[in-house]
């Protein structure tokens, strides 16, 4: 990107501005591009996806009028929230109540300037990559607070003291999944985490050892609950607060907290991937070898098929799990996620004494395990449907 | 807690989490159970409803008694009978027979007491209307006469008709067993 604008302020094309001035228009324009043509569609269409998919998994249809099968749902839903009046309550603490949805928001954008869409399709690679999103995600806690007290409302303010609770005590077991991988590579850099993967399945960190299978999975659970989602959606309880710390919100602001949610969902996806799923790697074909072009598509294919694969499952989560009480919610992380990753953490370091010759054999065989895991899965999805003999309908639309 | 409690805990979860998303998965590919309401479908989709479904109140008036059991029996009073007396053929005429469907709350216990199977739920569901007023149906809007059932049963072949339907409902829908009674016949 700098390396860009250096050669058209070499070019002459600014005619003498200052450097700052050009470097400052030109992250701005890459922010407005990233925002505009990757991030609110993504959110956007992944709102409807999950209606889908919830449907379908109790039985229903779903959004499927606007546009072809509804796919333009949340582009309609986007304008009337647009056109709604944004009611601010009068006892409410009016500048940190406009204020909060952005820094909610914010929060949420600011991870996407590490995320490696493709071997050269990153923002900026920074070397402390993976803390600075570990940093970023936690700057929504902020947000939420503020809006849960900024709204002076009951609901709002108990919404928010959850949300914040929760977050913080599960940074620590999804911390400490983050540090095993860290170990094992070497490096914070999101580029160099990948990197040090390959883009066979046994060559994952995911595969490379008992202690990692197992701290993928605390990881996962840790950050949906970092991302407020079902079954740790406590803090927007609709039976218990309304809805939490947005209650009071309307229009726009409140679709931003909405927004940031289902931006999230995405990014839970592409650290997953990042640090457990190889990343963008892809097989050294020989049609990539001449055509650069070609392989930037297809490591943002396979980075983007990945990371929305895990999408996908927190969808699937949400539509079959209930949702957890406030005091197990903290018995579930101080009681079992916390101390299982630090059992993982010791145990991926002493994994790493072990000769390259066990580790290869290792991979092999949690790759295996992980086949082996689907397979049974699929075979007792089989016999859910075999036992209820439903009427069976495999198109995605209806 | 015991280690071997704190292990089962741990693999009862991951057991019923995996049994639960395998569940939801298999559901995946099922037909959805719901139909798109607008939609048309080869039948109106009031006849696909089953008989017993609770829609809105029909009366048939041709076979009622007029005996009121319905309008007292009617928990929040949404049905209002007026009986009169005829001058001229000295008999008693209903003047109106009213159901306020904004009121009713789809109970059946009127459709229940009815002694001849008059007042009965529709498959009818569709009753929006542009002001309250017209969700009030009137069943009689010009004064008719009562019915009085006959000794051995009914010899005028159209009331007969419509006497073997009320009774017909009354045995699928007002017995205590819920109609397994009319199943076994």
């Amino acid at each position: 990107m700098q390396a860009y604008l250096d050669q058209l302020i070499q070019g002459g094309a600014f005619a003498g501005m200052p450097r700052e001035v050009v470097y400052a228009i030109g992250m701005l324009l890459a922010a407005f591009i990233v925002l505009s043509a990757f991030v609110a569609p993504l959110a956007g269409v992944t709102s409807w996806l999950e209606r889908r998919v919830w449907a379908r998994m109790q039985s229903r249809v779903g959004p499927n009028r606007v546009g072809p099968q509804g796919i333009l749902q949340w582009l309609a839903d986007g304008i009337k929230n647009l056109l709604k009046e944004d009611i601010i309550p009068t006892a409410a603490d009016k500048k940190l109540f406009s204020l909060a949805p952005y820094i909610v928001f914010m929060g949420f954008l600011c991870a996407f300037v590490v995320i490696p869409f493709g071997g050269h399709l990153i923002v900026a690679d920074l070397n402390i990559g993976i803390l600075y999103i570990l940093a970023v995600t936690s700057l929504v806690v902020v947000g939420i607070l503020m809006a849960g007290w900024a709204s002076n409302n009951k609901w709002s303010l108990l919404g928010g003291m959850r949300s914040a609770a929760q977050i913080i005590s599960y940074e620590i077991p999804a911390g400490v999944s983050v540090l095993m991988i860290v170990f094992l590579a070497g490096t914070l850099s999101m580029q160099g985490i990948i990197k040090g993967q390959g883009w066979a399945p046994w060559d994952w960190y995911l595969f490379h050892n008992p202690f990692t299978f197992a701290g993928f999975f605390l990881y996962f659970t840790a950050a949906l609950a970092e991302g407020n989602r079902t079954p740790f959606d406590i803090p927007e309880a609709e039976s218990e607060l309304v809805a939490g710390y947005v209650t009071e919100y309307s229009g726009m602001r409140f679709l931003f907290f909405f927004f940031a949610e289902w931006g999230n969902l995405y990014v839970i996806g592409a650290v997953a991937t990042t640090l457990f799923l190889g990343g963008w790697q892809v097989p050294p074909l020989a049609i990539f070898e001449n055509s650069p072009m070609l392989l930037a598509v297809a490591q943002f294919v396979t980075f983007f098929l990945k990371a929305y694969l895990w999408v996908f499952v927190a969808m699937w989560i949400r539509a079959t799990l209930p949702r957890v009480r406030v005091d197990q919610l903290m018995s579930l992380c101080w009681k079992y996620m916390v101390p299982l990753s630090f059992i993982c953490l010791l145990g991926t370091v002493a994994f790493m004494f072990v000769p390259a010759d066990g580790q290869r054999i290792t991979s092999a065989a949690m790759f295996g395990l992980g086949v082996a895991i689907t397979i049974i899965f699929f075979l007792r999805v089989g016999f859910q449907i075999r036992q209820a003999k439903p009427e069976l309908y495999f198109k995605p639309h209806i | 807690m015991g280690v071997a409690s704190y292990i089962k805990d741990i693999t009862d979860t991951v057991k019923s989490v995996f049994e639960g998303m395998s569940i939801t998965f298999s559901h995946l590919v099922r037909r959805p159970m719901t139909i798109q309401y607008p939609d048309k479908i080869p039948v109106p989709i009031q006849e696909t409803l089953p008989l017993r479904y609770r829609g809105i109140l029909e009366v048939d008036l041709d076979i009622c008694t007029g005996c009121l059991a319905c309008e007292r029996v009617c928990p929040i009073t949404c049905i209002t009978i007026g009986i009169d007396m005829n001058k001229e053929t000295k008999q008693r005429d209903f003047s109106h027979f009213d159901i306020d469907i904004c009121k009713c709350m789809y109970c059946g216990l009127c459709s229940e007491v009815c002694p001849t199977g008059s007042i009965r739920h529709s498959q009818e569901f569709e009753g929006a209307s542009y002001n309250p007023a017209g969700l009030v149906r009137h069943f009689a809007p010009q004064p008719a006469s009562l019915y009085k059932p006959k000794k051995g049963g009914e010899t005028d072949p159209k009331l007969a008709v419509k006497v073997d339907i009320g009774q017909k409902y009354l045995d699928e829908f007002a017995t205590p067993d819920g109609g397994a009674a009319a199943e076994e016949k």
